[in-house]
This record gives C-alpha cells, sequence and structure tokens, in this order.
C-alpha cells in the first residue's frame, strides 16, 4: 500500500476509531463498576455477623468487635456502607489484611512482580508453540500432524491443571525411581538466593516446573483455536489463487493463510485471559509460587475476607482491562473489521 | 401431537444414531460414560460412605498396592479403590447437576437475548458479556468460599459462573431462527413470547444444547475437582478431596504415586469421555461442521 493512499484512508478512519476506542472504554467503566457493585453485596452475603466472620476465630472483646464494626462502616445503613465502600475502593484503599495486618494494596504490590514474570513467561511460551502447532494442523487436516496435535490438546484439555502440576511435582521435583528430583518443590528462588546472574539461574529453575504446567493446561485452547481458524481461511479464494499463481505451499500458509488466521486468534487469545488467571491461582498455590494466586489462595484459607475481596477486585478489574485493550488493538490491526 | 409426528420424530432418531455410531471415539466415550455411571450408581449396593471413615482404615498407611488393597491405600489407611469408586458418586453427580444448572440459566437468558430485541435483550447480553469476561475459577472460588462448601453451593458457584458461553450459543442459533419466514407467519396467526419461544426457538436450539451440555459436563468435573483441591469444598469424598488429600500428606514428596495417579487418572477418563461423546454430538448436529467434516 503507498502512502498517499494511506493518508487518503485513514482520516475517517481515526476518527471511527476513536469512537470506537470510547465507547469500548466505556463498556469496560461500567463493567468495572459492576464489578465494584457486584463485590460489595457479594461479600455482604457472608453468613452471620461479617465481623465475626472476618475475625475468624480471632478473640475479641465487645468492645474491639464495637470498633471494628465501626471501622468497617457496619453500624451505618446498606446505602450508607455502600457509598463507603465504593469511595475507598476508588481511592484504590483495599483495607487491612486480618492474616496479615498490614494493607491489602501493599500486599498486592510486593506479589504482583512475581505473577506478571510466571504467567507472562507461560503466555508468550504457550502463545508462540500454540499458535505455530495450530497453524501447520490446521493446514492440512486430517493428517497425521493434525491428528497428533489434535490428541495431545484434548488430552491436555482433560487433565485438570492442579493434577498435572502433582504428577511434574513428583517426578521432577522429588523424583522417582531412576529419575533424580531436579527441580525444587516451591518458592521463587532459593532462602540464599545468590547474586547476580547465579540469583536470575536460581529463580529461572524454581520457575520451570510452575511455567511447564501452565504452558501445559493453556496451550492447548490455543492450539485448537488456531487450528479452526487456519481451517476456515484453507478453503477462501485468495489461497487458491495463490496456489494457481504456483506459490510454494510453504510460503501460501507462511505468507497469506497464517496472518489472517492469526488476528482473530489472538484477540481470543487475550478474551480469554480469564482462563489464564484461573490456571495461574492453581499453580501457584500448588508450587507455592509467592504471586497474587497464591495471596488470593492463602485468603481463602484462612479464611482472610478483606484480602479476598482486594484481591478479586484487583483480579477482575486488571482482566477486564486486558479484554478492552485486546478489542481495541484487534480493531486498529485488523482493516477488515476496521471497515465494517 | 399426531402419529405423522412422531413417526418422523424416531427417523430423525434413527438417523442421529447412525450418524453418531461412525464416530467411533464419540462411542467410546459413551460405553465409558455409561460405565462410570452404573458403576456410581450401584456402589452403594456393594459398600458405603464408611469407606472414607479414617477411623475405620484397616490397611497400612499410604501402602504401596497390594492383594489387600489393589490401588494402594492413603494417609489413614483407607482404600484407595474403594475411596475413588465412592467419591465418583459426588464428583458425577456434582457435574450432572452443575451442567445442569448452568445450560438451564444459559438457555433461558440465551433464548431471552435473541427473542426480545429490545432493551431487555440488550441488557441481558451485556450481562452476559460480563460473566464472559470474569476469570469463572476465581469467582467460583469466591462464591464457594463465602457460601460455604457444600455439595449444593458447589453446584451453584460452578453453574452461576459457566453459563455465559452458553447463552451466547444460543442466542446466536435463537436470532437466526427467529428470522424465518415461518415465525412471521407464526406471529401473525398471533402467537405470543411463549409460544415462540417454547415452540419454535427451543426445539430448535435443543440438539445444539444437547452437545453443549455434554462438553459442560466435563468442564464442570474439572472444575469441581480444582474447586475441592484449593480447599473450599467441605466434600468428604470427591476425587479432588483425595488429590488435596494426597497434596496435604506430601504424597508427591514420597513418592505415594498411586495416591496421586488413581484419583487424576479417574478425573481425565471420565471428562475425556465427556469431550468426546459431546464433540461427536456437536459434529453430528451441527451441520456446518458435518459439511466441513466431510470436506
Amino acid at each position: 500500500m503507498t502512502s498517499a493512499v494511506e493518508e487518503l484512508e485513514q482520516t475517517p478512519v481515526r476518527h471511527g476509531l476513536l469512537r470506537y476506542a470510547a465507547t469500548k472504554a466505556g463498556g469496560a467503566l461500567l463493567s468495572i463498576a459492576m464489578v465494584i457493585v457486584a463485590t460489595f453485596f457479594l461479600f455482604r452475603m457472608l453468613p452471620g455477623d461479617p465481623v465475626r466472620a472476618l475475625a475468624q476465630g480471632r478473640n475479641m472483646t465487645p468492645e474491639q468487635l464495637d470498633l471494628e464494626r465501626a471501622r468497617l462502616g457496619l453500624d451505618k445503613s446498606i446505602p450508607e456502607q455502600f457509598l463507603h465502600f465504593v469511595g475507598q475502593t476508588l481511592r484504590f484503599d483495599l483495607g487491612v489484611s486480618y492474616e496479615y495486618k498490614r494493607p491489602v494494596l501493599d500486599l498486592i504490590g510486593e506479589r504482583i512482580g512475581s505473577t506478571l514474570l510466571l504467567t507472562g513467561t507461560a503466555l508468550v511460551l504457550a502463545v508462540s508453540l500454540g499458535l505455530w502447532q495450530g497453524a501447520r494442523a490446521g493446514w492440512k487436516p486430517g493428517s497425521k500432524f493434525d491428528k497428533v496435535s489434535t490428541a495431545i490438546s484434548l488430552v491436555l484439555w482433560s487433565v485438570p491443571t492442579f493434577w498435572l502440576g502433582l504428577l511434574l511435582l513428583m517426578v521432577f521435583a522429588a523424583g522417582i525411581g531412576p529419575i533424580p528430583g531436579m527441580f525444587p518443590t516451591r518458592g521463587s528462588s532459593s532462602v540464599d538466593k545468590p547474586d547476580g546472574f547465579a540469583g536470575v539461574l536460581d529463580v529461572g529453575q524454581h520457575m520451570v516446573l510452575p511455567c511447564l504446567t501452565l504452558v501445559a493446561v493453556v496451550y492447548a485452547q490455543y492450539l485448537l483455536v488456531m487450528r479452526s481458524s487456519v481451517i476456515d481461511e484453507v478453503g477462501q479464494d485468495y489461497i487458491t489463487t495463490a496456489r494457481a499463481k504456483g506459490l510454494r505451499d510453504d510460503d501460501i500458509r507462511r505468507k497469506h493463510a497464517v496472518p489472517n488466521a492469526l488476528l482473530p486468534t489472538v484477540t481470543l487469545v487475550f478474551m480469554r485471559i480469564g482462563f489464564v488467571v484461573g490456571g495461574a491461582v492453581t499453580v501457584e498455590a500448588i508450587f507455592s509460587w509467592p504471586g497474587l494466586g497464591q495471596l488470593f489462595y492463602e485468603a481463602i484459607r484462612v479464611p482472610d475476607f478483606t484480602l479476598m475481596q482486594g484481591t478479586f477486585l484487583l483480579i477482575t478489574v486488571s482482566v477486564i482491562l486486558m479484554n478492552t485493550l485486546a478489542d481495541v488493538v484487534y480493531h486498529v490491526l485488523d482493516p477488515r473489521v476496521r471497515s465494517a | 401431537m399426531s402419529n405423522v409426528t412422531w413417526v418422523r420424530r424416531r427417523r430423525a432418531i434413527g438417523r442421529f444414531w447412525a450418524d453418531f455410531r461412525t464416530h467411533r471415539a464419540g462411542v467410546a466415550g459413551l460405553v465409558i460414560l455409561a460405565l462410570a455411571v452404573v458403576l456410581a450408581l450401584l456402589a452403594p449396593l456393594f459398600i458405603d460412605s464408611s469407606v472414607t471413615n479414617v477411623v475405620s482404615g484397616t490397611g497400612e498407611k499410604m501402602a504401596p498396592p497390594s492383594l489387600d488393597d489393589p490401588l494402594g491405600t492413603d494417609e489413614s489407611g483407607r482404600s484407595v479403590l474403594l475411596m475413588i469408586w465412592w467419591g465418583s458418586r459426588t464428583s458425577l453427580l456434582i457435574g450432572f447437576l452443575a451442567a445442569l444448572l448452568s445450560m438451564v440459566i444459559g438457555t433461558v437468558l440465551g433464548i431471552a437475548a435473541g427473542h426480545f430485541r429490545r432493551w431487555i435483550g440488550a441488557v441481558i447480553l451485556r450481562v452476559t458479556d460480563w460473566f464472559l469476561v470474569l476469570p469463572s475459577l476465581v469467582t467460583a472460588l469466591v462464591l464457594a468460599a463465602i457460601l460455604g462448601g457444600s455439595t449444593a453451593t458447589i453446584i451453584v458457584a460452578i453453574g452461576v459462573t459457566s453459563w455465559p458461553s452458553t447463552a451466547r450459543l444460543i442466542r446466536a442459533q435463537t436470532l437466526a431462527v427467529e428470522a424465518r419466514p415461518y415465525i412471521e407467519r407464526s406471529l401473525a396467526l398471533g402467537a405470543g413470547h411463549w409460544h415462540i419461544a417454547t415452540r419454535h426457538a427451543l426445539p430448535n436450539v435443543a440438539p445444539l444444547l444437547l452437545a453443549s451440555t455434554t462438553l459442560e459436563v466435563a468442564s464442570a468435573i474439572v472444575t469441581e475437582s480444582t474447586l475441592a483441591f484449593l480447599g473450599v469444598s467441605a466434600n468428604k469424598t470427591s476425587w479432588g478431596t483425595m488429590l488435596r488429600g494426597s497434596y496435604d500428606w506430601g504424597a508427591a514428596t514420597s513418592g505415594a504415586w498411586w495416591y496421586i495417579l488413581v484419583p487424576g487418572l479417574c478425573i481425565v477418563t471420565v471428562v475425556m469421555a465427556f469431550t468426546l461423546c459431546g464433540r461427536a454430538l456437536e459434529t453430528v448436529l451441527n451441520p456446518r461442521l458435518r459439511t466441513r467434516a466431510h470436506a
């Protein structure tokens, strides 16, 4: 495409894009508002006295309970409580954890880096592997490669994340039979973590098993999506044209079919980010990976409802934001959607 | 109902079965499923809930498979085989009921969203999309933790978080059905919302619903086991609870492979059976997929 043509096309497109982005942002804000409202009512559904439930088994005098009730604003009416909660949340005040006796936001801040490292690495690996294998499988549906790929993804799809984690833990961390334990069973670094490059290696070694588990579980989905997306392209006219031009089969796949199939797939991948988040919670719980997922899991185990509420809010809001972003980026990248 | 309709229906079912039979994987899934369900239903004739009682464990603790306990024992000397058998009842029950709940919510809202074009449809669609975006496992965990982990709440937690994809599918199908001329004819004859929804939309989406319910049971069983493993379920026996026990008692690090392998393999087998069955149903019932498979 020449630059002159591009310029001509872009003016109205930009305008449309801005409007589109604004609509999507509005939708995201509405979704986030719905999350906040739902969270408020959900956590007021706790059976019995919420203060006692929040304090869970800790000894508290009636005065302390009253103080706590006043602090949480539970002595006020429901509408007042609601406004209070919304105000706090909008100021990023997520309350204080009962278990840690520290602000939930600080706890989240400490853990979020580990989670981003683990899920980010896993996502990059899963997307590259899944899309590559899916594209090859979908290009020749019914071929041996396709059958093996589909079978693998079907099995992985049926395997619960936590069970796969347990198996890897048993075989590669604890060691079984002739296989020695090669990887650590828990945490993201050794107690006496070395400095510099050795430290990076140490974290890397701790990350192998959790990352492998997460990749295995999410990549199957990407493979299947990419496969069906490529199958949709195979029957298109432009592929026939490319063949008629005498292009090599590999070139048609890589330069014609895959780019077209890629866009809807990548969007779908990010639309389903919630699935990855669920996987991350499970994986972090099994391997005691000190991230957000493990924090959430601990909150559920204790149970520490303020911490649970805070992490739940953060996780859902980030998922909504990522979805919206994927939506807008898709719109920018795919001219077919733009003109529609 | 006139006789003609029944003859036609019987023929349609016959055609469906002839089609389904050609999918070997689907038939294999169906056989495994039937076997699992029969075993779960027959369990009370042979054993009772005492097999899960910690004090009644007869074997040695964490003993590997032997003639006495073919699949080994757990940390209290209970037979893994008997616990699996008894636990299959919980896992399958929750799987079926949660999928059913999810289907009912998804169908009602899906048909409503497709049928009512104005603001009602728009609002339902908006709520559906909202639920679709929420990370379902995280939401189910919170729901189960707040409501307590009884069987009923686990079913609710799974059902309430898994219906949106069904609702979207059903909505799309309803829109396609209602665009056909015979709906217009029906409206002209004075059909109301209820008549259109139950007599025209529902029968048309029913086949797809069957396929998607089957797939939904598979994912409900996985979710149930995950919830149990993460400790929000109060159930004493399910395959997920057993795996929780194996984790708590360090079966992975002490090499008690039978305690980890067997419950997990049960989950995978049953889930795969449902998935294969569901995919075969989908191929048979969805004309779009059918032509693609033959091409």
